[in-house]
């Protein structure tokens, strides 16, 4: 196959900045307008955190698409495709298999037993107050790193966009970006970022859809055609073999196992997609809203797979990685070249619209936990009334903002599906032992559950700060600096492992029982959806 | 949270554990547990194994199948086939095993079969 590829003329992209900017202006003024009608019912707590429980299966499936189909699907898995080949398809796989985790082990039994966050089903049957705050600590510092991940999305996009690498232009953009993810959970809190996730997973899903079409008529249909022209401009067979990226020493390998562990277990213990669970009505519609996501995903994926060999085949690697914003500049570069401005600024508004809806998304949740489970439950001791818990989310959520915009002025140029999975890592060491013990194992005890959550998230981060990723390589965030001691970029493959067993040995060690008659009711409550919260009416 | 208190009350009348022992539950628990617990076991040692493949035999993974397409990829897509197929297996078995007999448990608990005090007043009856 000897195609012609006609290079991609990055500085030609300033120009575009204008129209780039008023699709993104569109979208903005219609789901604002969209937020503000949702908002309109915004009573109780319920309603707030939990969207009055009264989205459909297909809707909130649709919308956990698009809380799940970040900034790191859509611009780091195709930019990891489109550099390093094989290796980054295996981030689609980890991140799809991963929702059989959570649609058999924990969506429906979950949505059963809890009422707003992660906390409420973990505290279910052990000690209020120590559980509860563990939980939300460990959903905070998730939510953290998972905002850190979006926001270097945010700048990368920006950069590539506006053809500005100085710092003051990105960081006034990452400031807007900021200000409107705080103005739509403000406002339309639950149910108007669930209208906005259901809008961007659309959006992006069709881009996608475009563009991955487009990819395959250049090659007359003919996946191996593709991968043959993918081939050809990178000059290196190796792109379709796995091993690229993670193939090199001994020790890259086992970060590869490290990484697919953390995918594979981390969905199932994300805060911000347990959350989306509890605003259906029923288990029932809880099961159906995991099955619609899964497909959504999947498929969206194998676009990526698609969209990921064709950046590699008709930008070629080596623009891509020059370009600003670099890796993650691959699918925006590779609109560009199917379509031009216009599909590049449609592409690059989506790309905006996503980072903005999944921020959203986290915040939301992060300010449910810390309003719900820290401000009610421990320092109000449940004595605060709905109204005020509410008061203290909004305010929440104006600081999580501003805690964002912070820190994603100063996480740029990583891969964003990268740092993505760094949160996946912390949420599978601190949440997900917990999880799973406490829905099925009868003996497990309150100080299991805390040895568990603070040695599985203890472990991660610290695993994190002493990694390669924070100092000791070029690519490091403090590239000056060496105290890497860790050898792996994941911590993955240590932390999880050691959270189950802290888990496991708290529990032996512990003389205390817990208490039977909460055990019971857990159990029936998880399988059977007795007592669960239902829809509120108005 | 006027209605949250009230489904918490109307909860809280229920003995659980009598509920928990009824061999109607326990069927239940075992027809979730005895397929979940497998299907979860058997996907991640595929998934696992795949993962293995890739790392550490790349020769074998590199080999080409069909044009460009090496086995790598073959293996990588039936990770997509084998999450679609199970999702809809889960959601069959789940509609004909566990939907009905945990609705008829939830029925019965909301007909106030298992009140403490109506337990109780049985027992005191005998």
């Amino acid at each position: 196959m000897t195609l012609t590829v006609p290079a991609v003329n990055v500085a030609a992209l300033k120009d575009t900045t204008l129209l780039n900017m008023g699709i993104f202006a569109v979208f903005v003024a219609i789901t604002m307008v969209i937020v503000i009608k949702a908002s309109r019912n915004n009573k109780t707590a319920a309603d707030y955190y939990a969207a009055g429980r009264s989205f459909t299966g297909p809707q909130n499936g649709t919308a956990i698409a698009g809380d799940y189909l970040s900034a790191a699907s859509f611009l780091g898995i195709t930019g990891a495709i489109a550099i390093n080949g094989y290796d980054g398809f295996m981030y689609s796989i980890g991140f799809l298999v991963a929702w059989l985790v959570a649609l058999l082990l924990v969506a429906e039994l979950l949505r059963n037993t809890g009422k707003f966050t992660m906390a409420d089903v973990l505290s279910f049957r052990l000690k209020q107050r120590p559980v509860r705050i563990a939980a939300a600590i460990s959903t905070l510092a998730v939510c953290f790193f998972y905002l850190l991940a979006q926001m270097a999305g945010a700048g990368s996009l920006i950069s590539l966009l506006l053809g500005i690498s100085d710092w003051g232009g990105q960081a006034l953009v990452i400031v807007v970006v900021g200000a409107l993810m705080i103005m739509y959970v403000l406002i339309g809190g639950m149910k108007g970022t669930t209208w906005v996730q259901i809008i961007k997973a659309m959006l992006l899903i069709a881009g996608a859809a475009v563009m991955t079409f487009w990819v395959l008529a250049i090659y007359g249909f003919n996946l191996s055609d593709l991968l043959g022209g993918a081939v050809e401009t990178s000059g290196n067979p190796n792109l379709l073999n796995p091993g690229l990226q993670y193939g090199k020493t001994e020790t890259s390998k086992l970060d590869f196992m490290s990484l697919a562990l953390a995918l594979v277990l981390g969905t199932a213990a994300l805060p911000h997609v347990l959350m989306r669970f509890y605003t259906v009505p029923t288990a029932k519609e809880a099961r159906k809203s995991v099955v619609w996501s899964i497909w959504l995903i999947g498929i969206f994926y194998l676009f990526t797979l698609v969209l990921g060999y064709g950046a590699a085949a008709l930008v070629g690697a080596d623009t891509i990685k020059a370009a600003p914003g670099g890796v993650n500049s691959a699918a925006p570069l590779l609109a560009f070249h199917l379509g031009g401005p216009l599909l590049l600024g449609f592409i690059s508004a989506v790309a905006f619209a996503t980072i903005l809806a999944v921020v959203a998304g986290l915040t939301i949740t992060a300010a449910a936990s810390f309003a719900h489970d820290i401000y009610a439950s421990v320092i109000a001791k449940g004595k605060a009334d709905a109204a005020t818990e509410v008061k203290v989310a909004r305010r929440t959520v104006v600081v999580i903002g501003l805690l964002a915009i912070a820190g994603g002025i100063f996480a740029n140029g990583q891969n964003v599906a990268f740092l993505v999975a760094l949160a996946f890592a912390v949420a599978a060491s601190a949440n997900l032992p917990t999880i799973l013990y406490s829905l099925f194992w009868r003996r497990f005890t309150t100080r299991g559950a805390l040895w568990s959550m603070y040695g599985g998230l203890s472990a991660a981060i610290i695993l994190i700060a002493l990694s390669p990723v924070v100092s000791g390589a070029k690519t490091s965030m403090i590239p000056g600096a060496n105290f890497a001691v860790f050898p792996l970029s994941n911590p993955g493959i240590v932390s999880i492992p050691l959270a189950f067993f802290l888990g496991w040995l708290g529990t032996v060690l512990d003389k205390r029982k817990e208490d039977v008659t909460k055990q019971a009711e857990m159990e029936v409550r998880s399988l059977t959806g007795v007592g669960a919260e239902k829809a509120t009416s108005h | 949270m006027g209605h949250d208190a009230q489904e918490t009350d109307a909860a809280a009348a229920v003995d659980f554990k009598e509920v928990q022992a009824t061999e109607q539950f326990q069927e239940l628990r075992k027809r979730h547990r005895s397929f979940v617990f497998p299907l979860s076991i058997a996907f991640l040692l595929w998934y696992f194994a795949y993962v293995l493949l890739a790392d550490y035999a790349v020769e074998f993974m590199s080999i080409k199948v069909w044009g460009n397409i090496n086995v790598g990829l073959i293996l990588g897509l039936l990770q997509f086939i084998s999450t679609f197929a199970i999702t809809a297996w889960y959601v069959s078995y789940s509609n004909r095993k566990l939907d009905p007999i945990a609705a008829e448990i939830r029925g019965e608990i909301e007909g106030h079969e298992f009140d403490k005090h109506g337990n109780q007043a049985g027992r005191t009856a005998k």
